[in-house]
């Protein structure tokens, strides 16, 4: 069900050096999740780099709608349609909401701005656990009586796909146990209330450095590139991939910004090349390193292509899993 | 103390009307028409409950546990037997008691149209703009303020508003034509 | 003992002149954006974040926890004052402040509300200066069953026993229950309830309904009953903080069991709300003056603020050494925590002493600061009682309306405030009591989570709910707790019965 937007045409021609219009109010940047999470990090962040560097003379403002699972917020954005001093912060969600629930949203609806990182996900267990590897961890899944607890963020979402893919890849029965933030399955995990978590970096990381939990595999093609230790011993290029173990899923998912639908060419390339500044910053390299997030800096053209062929993708995902709805 | 100042031209309103006292033998809504006019609504909610919530699923499914009507049925059922109990209550209770007298009624119809009307010209106008209506609405309708003081409250407020979410906390409230006029 | 001598230079570090001035602003701003309902602790903190970039992460945590504080003590104050609750955990405050207020004891009850919070806050400070990493590791035994358990046992020694008809109460806690459910289910990604609106999927925001149910069915209320708020001839003197402070003692027991109620919650996940429900319903079970709460009794603003400042302040405990915020304002600092470079986690205690332990005595000293302003106040906000009705009126309306359209950005949201207001209004006429259908509302969204999540781990195997010590013994206890009345209706009859034979 693709449609063709004027988004796209207005992509195709918006990219100059013509910089002649630039926002007057304050800039509102709409986070489909709660304060805390790694959406919201993300656009405080931007906010603080754009602010710091004085990149744009208006005000930013983080607004934080979570509600039914960033459904709120791209509703909000879809009724903005034309307004441009509003921005979206976004994950593969942009696909996932729309295709598994009922509510008439399409990413399409939006105006592509920048994607600005990738995101790895990676297969963690508590400290204390036997598995020293992808392959003890499926061996324990086969020979355990009761299915083991998988945790992860939202149900439908990407950690549920990734979930899935572990179970259809090593044929094997896990339970996935959905939870409202990475944060939470992670806490959950160090208490041993579950058995492995499919979190992103950013949200283990915390419990790697104390002690409480450590991962066995990244579901990436290859290691991450950050070198410096971690931990006492490891560095985030140490986690092997989990198909170098044998256990063959792949997943990254996008970060990125999308401004609502019907703004002017003028306003989209402002946006873009707001962007691109942030992202030669120092502060953002940092944040990227921090949080273990892969630059894959993609605007334009390029970044239309990438969400086309990621939505194909993940409809495919979401059929096999029986998620689809639309 | 300024406060103490605005309320000497404000004595005559606080004055009670004979009509407001409950114990007079005015005409009015009886109470047990009331308890079984909501209970009769709570039945009906109770029973959309359960129509949703069996719409969805309320079992147990394979690999999500309860579905997610399982727990709103169950929250359901009990609902529906506890409105039907109290809606057998309000039929037998005798009707002696008032729930509102009409005069009573109609002062809560002045403050309720005027909060309606506020409301919905909210979208169209801006906050503010609305606002400043409101107050000098609700000031004039309830009465006994100099036109001065009615007029200054309505302006003041909603600017010190404006000041305190827009300008100070950057929180964006609903702006209408003149704040656009005005380049917010 | 290394604890001592790093909680001493902390204060070293805390009290050197600029970040005394940090805190002072930070809890003014805290009490402005405590009393204003569009302004919760999360927005002042979250929009000064970008501004504190430049500090050094210690003055700059100063300044944001001061908000946090001055946040909490500023909650209280429409409570009191209006039956308006602008957090979550200050609904239990308003059962017995906003009767006192109305009996012209506006400036007893914030006096009271104030020190309550202040105690409640210390005791939780206290516990991480002395025990903090001990504490911290027990929070991991909360698995989705304990959780539940926790949620029981909030329910259980709240409801039981109420004057009010019991069919009422029990439609009351539904409803609470229904309306939690509304929206996007967080397990399945379903719909519920939501007749196919886009306006419904968000679900009905506690404030809104908070808001409508208190604060717009109030004004109704008083409207109906003349022009005129019940509280205007309060009388204002600086001695009411004095007087005040006399009468606390006799309420010793109450103080140091929400205390413990209030720790306890802060520490394992159940948080403030919880745990100032929690509060005010021992209180009111095992108080001598139980039977006359809700009426104006000082017992009844103490015991929930008590617990709430405990909680919220023990609640920094588990963000600091597991990286988990205990409420929004938390995650919101957790969130500039990384910003500045630091990483929260069971870390943070070795690697960032000097950022810790300077935190740490910023809560006393913010918490001291923030009780002498509140109480410098209390006058100024006992006088707004005094402003006529006309123009009071207006003005709070408009408070509630923007309140209620900041939490979504959305007037239909205004609207249901509206008809909440209507709903109240009609439902305080019939005895429908509001405080059970709050509790279920706030609470009842995560009751269930924990308990389908809990299902779903074991299988459909209710099993779980006996598993281990910790779980089983909540479970009991909630149990007793739901009993209590009968119980102890049953041994005062054997007790009557022995002193008759």
């Amino acid at each position: 069900m693709f449609r063709p937007a004027i988004a796209l045409v207005a992509l195709a021609s918006g990219i100059g050096p013509v910089m002649a219009w630039e926002p007057t109010r304050p800039i509102e940047i709409v986070v489909p999740f709660s304060p805390g999470g790694a959406s919201d990090q993300m656009a405080r962040t931007i906010q603080g780099i754009i602010q710091k560097n004085s990149f744009t003379k208006a005000p930013i403002v983080v607004v934080n709608k979570p509600a039914a699972a960033g459904a709120e917020a791209m509703m909000d954005i879809k009724s903005s349609a034309g307004d441009p001093q509003k921005l979206l912060t976004t994950s593969t969600g942009v696909f996932l909401t729309p295709m598994t629930t009922k509510l008439d949203l399409a990413w399409t609806d939006y105006t592509p701005v920048a994607m600005l990182a990738e995101d790895a996900f990676a297969l963690w267990v508590n400290a204390g656990a036997p598995y020293q590897s992808a392959q003890d961890f499926v061996e324990a899944a086969k020979a355990s009586g009761a299915p083991l607890k998988v945790g992860g963020t939202g149900s439908k979402r990407e950690d549920q796909l990734i979930a899935l893919g572990v179970n259809k890849a090593a044929g094997i029965n896990t339970i996935y146990i959905p939870h409202t933030g990475g944060g939470q399955a992670s806490t959950q995990l160090a208490g041993q209330h579950l058995d492995a978590t499919t979190n992103n970096p950013a949200e283990e990381v915390a419990n790697w450095r104390g002690g409480a939990t450590r991962p066995l595999c990244v579901f990436s093609a290859e290691a991450l590139p950050y070198t410096e230790k971690v931990t006492e011993d490891e560095s985030w290029h140490d986690i092997p991939t989990c198909a170098s173990q044998g256990l063959d899923v792949q997943y990254q998912m996008l970060r990125g910004i999308f401004l609502p639908g019907g703004v002017t060419p003028e306003q989209q390339a402002y946006y873009v090349d707001l962007f691109t500044k942030v992202s030669e910053t120092d502060e953002w390299k940092e944040y990227l390193e921090r949080s273990a997030l892969l630059p894959e800096f993609r605007a334009g053209e390029d970044f239309v292509t990438y969400l086309q062929g990621e939505e194909e993708k993940h409809r495919a995902m979401l059929s096999d899993a029986g998620f689809l709805v639309q | 103390m300024t406060a103490m100042d605005s309320n000497e031209d404000f004595d005559e309103a606080v004055v009670r009307p004979a009509e407001l006292d409950p114990e007079a033998d005015v005409p009015g809504i009886s109470r047990r028409t009331m308890e079984i006019c909501i209970s009769g609504v709570l039945v009906v909610l109770g029973a959309m409950v359960l129509v949703d919530s069996y719409g969805i699923g309320a079992g147990w499914s394979e690999g999500l546990g309860p579905e997610s009507g399982y727990f709103p049925s169950r929250v359901g059922w009990i609902f529906l037997a506890l409105s039907v109990l109290v809606l057998v209550q309000a039929i037998r209770r005798p009707s002696d008691e008032v729930f509102v007298t009409v005069p009573q009624l109609l002062q809560v119809v002045r403050v309720l149209v005027p909060l309606a009307v506020y409301v919905a010209l909210i979208a169209p106008l801006g906050i503010y703009v609305a606002s400043a209506l409101f107050i000098a609405g609700f000031m004039m309708i309830v009465g006994g303020s100099r036109w001065v003081t009615v007029l200054a409250t309505a302006i003041l407020l909603p600017l010190l508003a404006f000041w305190v979410f827009e300008l100070q906390f950057q929180v964006p409230l609903p702006k209408g034509p003149l704040e656009t006029a005005l380049g917010y | 003992m290394e604890n001592f001598q790093a909680l001493m230079q902390g204060f070293e570090l805390a009290l050197s002149m600029h970040n005394i001035l940090y805190m002072i602003l930070g809890v003014l701003l805290g009490i402005v954006v405590g009393v204003l309902p569009g302004l919760g602790g999360p927005n002042g903190v979250a929009i000064l974040l970008p501004l504190t970039f430049g500090m050094d992460p210690t003055s700059a945590i100063i300044l944001l926890s001061s908000i946090y504080w001055g946040a909490l003590f500023g909650g209280a104050i429409t409570s009191i004052l209006f039956n308006i609750p602008g957090e979550a955990w200050s609904v239990a405050t308003t059962f017995d402040g906003y009767p006192m207020a109305q009996q012209g004891r506006a400036g007893e009850a914030l006096t009271a509300a104030f020190s309550a919070s202040f105690i409640g806050a210390i005791c939780g400070v206290l516990l991480i200066t002395l025990v903090a990493p001990l504490v911290a590791s027990f929070a991991l035994r909360f698995g989705p069953a304990e959780f539940f358990a926790v949620y029981l046992l909030t329910f259980c020694s709240f409801i039981g026993m109420g004057r009010e008809n019991r069919g009422k109460i029990g439609i009351s806690l539904c409803i609470g229950f229904l309306l939690a459910a509304v929206g996007m289910d967080s397990i399945s990604g379903d719909m519920r309830m939501t007749w196919g609106s886009g306006e419904l999927m968000r679900g009905f925001d506690f404030l809104v309904v908070v808001i409508g149910l208190f604060g717009v069915s109030e004004i109704l209320m008083t409207v109906e009953e003349g022009l005129e708020f019940k509280g205007k001839n309060a009388r204002i003197q600086m001695t009411v903080v004095l007087k005040t402070w006399a009468q606390m003692p006799r309420h010793f027991v109450t103080l140091v069991r929400s205390c413990a109620v209030g720790m306890w919650m802060g520490v394992t996940p159940g948080g403030a709300i919880a745990a100032s429900f929690m509060g005010y319903g021992l209180a009111r079970r095992f108080s001598r003056n139980g039977r006359n709460f809700g009426k104006g009794e000082m017992e009844g603003v103490l015991a929930p603020e008590t617990a709430a400042h405990a909680a919220g302040t023990s609640a920094l405990l588990p963000m600091l050494s597991l990286g988990i915020p205990g409420s929004a304002t938390a995650a919101v600092l957790l969130g500039g925590l990384m910003i500045w470079g630091l990483q929260p986690g069971p870390l943070l205690f070795v690697e960032q002493k000097d950022f810790v332990w300077g935190l740490i005595a910023s809560m006393y000293l913010g918490n001291l600061a923030g009780l002498i302003i509140v109480l410098l106040t209390v006058p100024l906000f006992a006088a707004i009682m005094r402003v006529p009705f006309g123009m009071v009126a207006p003005l709070i309306l408009m408070v509630c309306a923007i309140g209620a359209y900041t939490i979504a950005n959305s007037i239909f949201d205004i609207w249901l405030m509206l008809g909440f207001g209507i709903v109240g209004y009609v439902f305080k006429k019939l005895d429908y009591p509001l405080a059970p259908m709050v509790l279920a509302l706030v609470l009842g969204d995560r009751a269930e989570e924990a308990f389908r999540m809990a299902m779903l781990g074991s299988g459909g195997d209710v099993g779980v709910f006996a598993a281990n010590g910790l779980v089983s013994t909540l479970i009991v206890l909630a149990l007793t707790l739901l009993l209590w009345g009968p119980i102890s209706d049953l041994l005062a009859k054997m007790r009557g019965k022995m002193a008759t034979e």
